[in-house]
């Protein structure tokens, strides 16, 4: 474990798709200190050692989403992942299984992002004017914000899909990631579109094909637990399934004020 | 003129389904209920081809049947189906009542250490798996000491 300054070797997948047929190895000696991520190590290959490798990056603090990456055989964050974490003197980093590679470590989360936007991520109104010109204010308790609030952490990385057993075989599987999304729309209490969100996840891709495997859940950088959305929308659609269509919900709206009370003014002896 | 460079196809396939990294528990469940299953559907197939085909060709090709089948191989092949009909039936009770969102409790603010659902509840997880393991025990019993449990 690299805890004062020592080496280690890494082996990263490089792909070139104006010269190279097949993806191949690459290995790299990076001198590391302690709490050095696979990003620091990555930018430093970048800037010492070989130019040309390609990688994403952005926020460096696991926010952005773009440095998902297959390290030793694992879907993480590289600006998450400490060296020492790994407990490893080799690290094999790769780009993310089922999502196409751009070049090298960069993949194309297109696809992932085409079946976000199809589950219609956002408060759906039964009143269109209203979806996209609001008037009112939405009323919402704790708990019904509690419902949906750990799903809405999702910064659309692709780590989940890159996990998914069924998204390896299926490219047209909606994927964790849109339909644990689905849930979170569905079950915010201020939606009212889960019957046609519905329609989209009961498809044959759709919910249905996730088989538990659970290790979109484990993977998820960031606790959102897309297994458990993906099960919640599967009871969700029994439900609507055995009792019919389900009508929309009327959304909770905050009563207009009856009288606008003047803001009290700032204390002059604050005022400069 | 500068062509246009597709992205590489990256889907892991098949191969996803039996490898795809270091996971826990449940990931290995999942291909061990995928492997039950289809060789579930292969011995049926095999048994059905068995018990329809070969038993109405008449008393000596079943007697000749029967010879051929009473090896170790075919026997140790019998077992490994118990096996696989106790993971199959059980794992798979315990994935319809999951899957349809009971008995994994409720969403969870993210807190650092993270934990999922899946994880939480391993509990459940492992009840199901020690009466698998009590019932495969049972089988075998029953298998060599001949109705004696």
């Amino acid at each position: 474990m690299p805890d004062k300054e020592t080496s280690v070797t890494f082996k990263v997948q490089r792909f070139d798709p104006e010269k190279d047929k097949q993806p191949r190895m690459q290995e790299f000696i990076v001198p590391t200190r302690r709490g050095m991520t696979i990003l620091d190590a990555l930018l430093y290959i970048k800037e010492n050692l070989d130019g040309t490798l390609a990688f994403r990056t952005s926020c460096r603090m696991g926010i952005c989403g773009s440095c998902g990456m297959y390290i030793n055989n694992y879907p993480r964050l590289a600006c998450h992942t400490q060296i020492a974490e790994l407990e490893s003197a080799v690290v094999t980093v790769k780009p993310l299984p089922n999502s196409p590679i751009i070049k090298d470590l960069a993949v194309d989360l297109q696809p992932m992002f085409d079946k976000h936007k199809s589950i219609k991520p956002y408060i759906v109104q039964e009143n269109k004017t209203e979806e996209s010109n609001l008037t009112h204010e939405y009323v919402q308790k704790p708990e019904e914000v509690e419902e949906y609030e750990q799903f809405s952490y999702c910064i659309k990385c692709g780590i989940c899909v890159a996990a998914c057993p069924t998204s390896a075989s299926d490219a047209k599987f909606l994927g964790p990631q849109a339909l644990g999304q689905a849930y979170r729309y569905c079950a915010d209490s201020r939606d009212a579109g889960s019957a046609e969100r519905l329609t989209i996840t009961e498809s044959n891709h759709g919910a249905w094909r996730c088989h538990l495997a659970g290790a979109c859940s484990e993977a998820c950088p960031k606790g959102v637990d897309p297994g458990l959305a993906i099960q919640l929308l599967k009871n969700k659609m029994a439900k609507q399934a055995l009792a019919g269509p389900q009508k929309n919900k009327k959304v909770a709206i905050y009563p207009e004020p009856k009288e606008i009370k003047p803001r009290v003014a700032v204390p002059p002896f604050t005022a400069k | 003129m500068q062509t246009e460079v597709k992205p590489r196809p990256n889907q892991l396939g098949i191969v996803g389904w039996f490898w795809g990294g270091n996971y826990k528990i449940e990931r290995y469940l999942y291909i061990l209920h995928r492997v039950t299953g289809v060789g579930l559907i292969l011995f049926a197939m095999f048994h059905l081809f068995e018990t329809t085909v070969m038993r109405n060709q008449g008393e000596s090709v079943w007697e000749m049947t029967m010879r051929f089948l009473a090896n170790p191989i075919f026997e140790i092949g019998l077992i490994l189906v118990g096996f696989a009909f106790v993971i199959h039936m059980l794992n798979g009770a315990r994935l319809i009542i999951q899957e349809l969102g009971y008995l994994l409790g409720r969403p969870k603010r993210p807190v650092y250490p993270y934990s999922d659902a899946i994880r939480r509840k391993r509990g459940i997880t492992m009840i199901f798996m020690a009466v698998i393991i009590v019932l495969m025990v049972v089988f075998v019993l029953n298998r060599f000491i001949g109705g004696a449990v």
